[in-house]
């Protein structure tokens, strides 16, 4: 093993003494995203340090990426080579990094036929609560050498350690690619959607939203130009669709903005994950439906129970993406579940310094 | 004097002997007669999976049909300090069914109900339905499940959970992890716990995926939901000729680098080209030093637009000879090829040892380079097939397991693989799992603390250590006794560890 380099080290230093002191870390990249989970705690880490695309070899697909390296710079190098992250993570603001994209494991419009942040992690270095540098998995994406630990560690909002370095799948960008629209309500649209899932047609997202249905279509020029002839619907202008897109992708698009009005209503963002097929959901408010019907958008006042318990009718769940009340943000886990996160967390971070409470309160 | 038996041989016997008869008492209050097992001629079909050099005689094997019978035994064997080890279909190639002396086998073969649902392109299969039916049961309504492993025949979709199993598609479409949405099952405490959802994700930290792959150790699977796509209209394969293997390496770079990925992308060397055109007359080019198979599907028009484009890639790179597959029946000629290797290599040779190790594609060339080296080191031949485009090989060492020595060399010829592809930045498995038969390799991968961090993660889930004990991670014991012939990662072995 390699000497740390020096910003490593001062990391090891850091977690050594927050360990003596069992103060607490608050793991910070970008900081884009400390809206979400629940509230930050402890001492701000900043991880913007440790950055840099360390590897990157097209031929491999494969790009590996020290944690603070902003999601832009990572982009760009690809961009170059004509490759991408399929899985479109949102970046919500400017300056958001690769390490929060992995803790947080969210994607974006391309999710439900590309694939997740998860799905494509090959290899996580961490640092653990005993001070410990730990490589998971590698830079080859087929791999079953030990526990597949680095896909557990996404979406882990750092709860387990300090994600110093990720090797990703990437992949070339479509050839081509067109997006349709069509104006339908809800129920036309999820019909459809449902439908489509079954045919080889090249959809890459969906979004439906204010009774219109948008549908990006990418893969090969031929495979896209069939598609738009029997498909239907009306092409959207390139530049738009582009703009369109982002808006969904980052959360700007002003569906996803909660003002200070909105707040004053009582309004909060809901994420529900449910099956594609799920049918309608009944709840009062906006709502925004990605991923063929698999992820839905709610802008609503309804309680949080209540809207637990739709998600969970529909065989999903619920979590509060932005709203006054910042407790109980991910749906509660039973008692099978919630001994298997303890007992993980023990053995990652057995003091309990690393964001506390941030994914559940003992966490 | 007839209880006077030399204690040192018959006490554990007779110990185990003690145990069975207790283990078997509480089991029959669960179960019904037939459903147990435990006369040597009843578990002797029990005691290997494919990998048949490892055997071990269980204590018990039972045959439960239903979530409350499992669940039943688990409660049992916690209660009683009893280690479970599940098995499907025993086709696994690294002995991760391999029994407990002292433990039970829990064969989940009766688990075999499927259901497809069209509207939502998934199937909830019971952890005894075999790869390949799921497909089946999916094509009237044009889907299909898109990992298919080499044993996809025989092998059970429980089994592909525990392995994380891949085949040659998986460059495209994914391995197991990236097609099952949700897993049922049970704790070592006979707990029900399901580890994902119908949706495409769970609240809490993403225990599908390490459960996926945990080799039975971390739970014990009984139902798994997957994900159906529609089946590709059509699918043609190119066959590629290369006269040195280092073109043929850089071919598939190139592909890559031209933004294809390919539906599959296989590569074999001049000996196995041989075996395998000996064995069922592929009309493999047989002067060529390495040939690819690249893959295309889709709808006919991207089939054509992709194909065109590999063609023209391939011959950039230098290909001596292609041909492209004019129909089905020439596509299937193809790959009749490939996917006899195995037992192709059985017919040039009394026996051979299938690696299974990933290297980052760029090195294919200089590893095919070192295995030729390691031929004349070793004194024994090795043919190789290669999933090229995942950068997993297969490569099958020739060798005659009634020659002590040649069984020797074979394991050292083997290791001495497994070693240079991590030296090169890949992995000791690909495919296949650590089982029992990669402990040894696992100390070179990973480091005492990396080591020690799985051991956690199986302590989260299993604290008494039950479930499939002994495989996957190597004690730190094992470890210091192979540690003692090598060196990792340019350090001494383990400097920290106290030596007796």
């Amino acid at each position: 093993m390699q000497a740390p380099d020096a910003s490593l080290a001062r990391l090891i230093d850091r977690v050594d003494s927050a360990r003596a002191r069992r103060a607490p870390l608050e793991i910070r990249g970008g900081g884009t995203k400390r809206f979400y989970g629940e509230a930050p705690a402890g001492t701000p880490l900043d991880m913007t340090e440790l950055s840099g695309i360390s590897s990157y070899e097209p031929t491999e697909l494969v790009v590996t990426a020290r944690a603070g390296t902003r999601l832009e710079d990572l982009e760009a190098a690809l961009e170059e080579h004509g490759q991408c992250l399929p899985f479109e993570p949102p970046r919500f603001a400017q300056g958001s990094t690769v390490g929060g994209m992995v803790a947080a494991g969210l994607s974006g419009p391309a999710r439900a036929s590309a694939g997740s942040v998860r799905d494509h992690v090959l290899g996580i270095t961490l640092l653990n609560g005993r001070s410990e540098v730990l490589t998971f998995g590698g830079q080859v994406s087929k791999n079953v050498a030990g526990y597949d630990v680095s896909r557990l560690l996404v979406g882990s909002l750092g709860v387990l350690g300090i994600i110093c370095d990720v090797s990703m799948k990437v992949l070339p960008v479509s050839v081509a690619t067109t997006t349709l629209t069509f104006d339908w309500d809800e129920q036309q649209a999820l019909e459809n959607l449902s439908r489509w899932a079954g045919q080889p047609w090249p959809i890459n997202a969906t979004a439906w939203h204010a009774e219109r249905l948008y549908l990006r279509l990418a893969g090969a020029r031929a495979a896209v130009a069939t598609a738009c002839e029997r498909l239907g619907g009306e092409r959207m202008e390139t530049g738009a669709a582009k703009t369109w897109w982002l808006g969904v992708r980052d959360q700007s698009a002003e569906f996803f903005a909660l003002d200070a009005a909105s707040s004053a209503r009582g309004e909060s963002l809901w994420r529900l994950s449910v099956p594609a097929v799920a049918a309608a959901l009944a709840l009062p408010g906006q709502q925004f439906i990605e991923w063929g019907g698999a992820q839905r958008w709610w802008r609503t006042t309804a309680p949080g129970t209540e809207v637990r318990e739709a998600a969970a009718r529909a065989g999903g769940h619920a979590t509060l993406i932005r709203g006054a009340d910042r407790t109980q943000v991910f749906a509660p886990l039973n008692s099978v579940l919630m001994r298997v996160h303890q007992g993980l967390k023990k053995a990652f971070d057995p003091d309990g310094i690393f964001n506390p409470g941030r994914l559940y309160a003992g966490l | 004097m007839a209880v006077s038996v030399s204690t040192s041989l018959a006490g554990p016997e007779v110990q185990r002997l003690q145990r069975q008869n207790d283990v078997v008492a509480a089991l029959i209050k669960v179960l019904p007669h037939e459903a147990i097992l435990f006369r040597h001629e009843d578990t002797a079909p029990f005691e290997c999976d494919a990998l048949t050099a490892y055997r071990n005689s269980p204590m018990v094997v039972v045959l439960p049909d239903s979530e409350a019978q499992v669940a039943a035994i688990l409660r049992i064997c916690h209660k009683m300090g009893v280690p479970v080890v599940a098995r499907g279909a025993g086709t696994g190639l690294s002995g991760g069914a391999t029994p407990h002396h002292t433990g039970v086998v829990l064969s989940l073969a009766k688990f075999n109900k499927l259901k497809i649902d069209p509207k939502s392109c998934t199937a909830i299969a019971q952890c005894g339905v075999r790869n390949l039916a799921i497909s089946e049961a999916a094509a009237p309504y044009g889907l299909y499940y898109a990992p298919d492993p080499s044993s996809q025949i025989a092998c059970t979709i429980g089994g592909n959970v525990a392995e994380n199993s891949g085949g040659v598609h998986c460059l495209k479409y994914g391995l197991t992890l990236h097609n099952v949405l949700r897993v049922r099952g049970f704790m070592a405490d006979g707990e029900a716990v399901e580890f994902g959802s119908q949706a495409l994700d769970a609240p809490g930290l993403d225990l599908l995926s390490i459960i996926i792959g945990s080799e039975g150790m971390l739970a014990v699977t009984t139902e798994v939901t997957v994900k159906l796509i529609p089946k590709p209209q059509l699918a043609r394969c190119i066959m590629a000729s290369f006269r040195d293997i280092e073109s043929a390496g850089a071919a598939v770079a190139s592909v890559i680098a031209h933004g294809i990925i390919p539906a599959g992308l296989e590569m074999m060397d001049k000996a196995m080209t041989a075996a395998v055109d000996a064995f069922v007359h592929a009309d493999y080019d047989l002067e060529a030093a390495a040939i690819l198979l690249c893959e295309s599907d889709g709808t006919p028009e991207e089939v054509e637009e992709e194909i065109a484009h590999m063609e023209a890639v391939l011959r950039a790179a230098g290909a001596s000879r292609i041909e492209v597959s004019r129909d089905e029946a020439q596509r299937l000629k193809f790959w009749s090829g490939r996917k006899n290797a195995f037992p192709a290599s059985g017919g040039i040779s009394p026996d051979y040892m299938c690696m299974d190790s990933t290297i980052p594609r760029k090195r294919l060339a200089e590893m095919l380079r070192a295995i030729q080296q390691m031929e004349a080191k070793y004194g024994l031949r090795c043919v190789n097939v290669f999933h090229a485009g995942d950068g997993n090989l297969h490569p099958l060492i020739l060798f005659d397991a009634e020659d002590a020595d040649e069984m020797r060399r074979c394991e050292l010829f083997g290791a001495d693989i497994l070693e240079t592809s991590v030296r090169l930045g890949g992995t000791v498995t690909g495919e296949h799992g650590v089982g029992v038969e990669k402990l040894n390799s696992m100390c070179v991968q990973f480091s005492p603390a990396e080591r020690a961090q799985f051991l956690g993660v199986k302590s989260a889930f299993d604290p008494l250590e039950l479930l499939n004990p002994g495989k996957v991670i190597p004690t730190l014991q094992r470890c210091a006794e192979y540690g003692k012939m090598h060196v990792h990662r340019g350090m001494l072995p383990f400097p920290e560890l106290p030596r007796f």
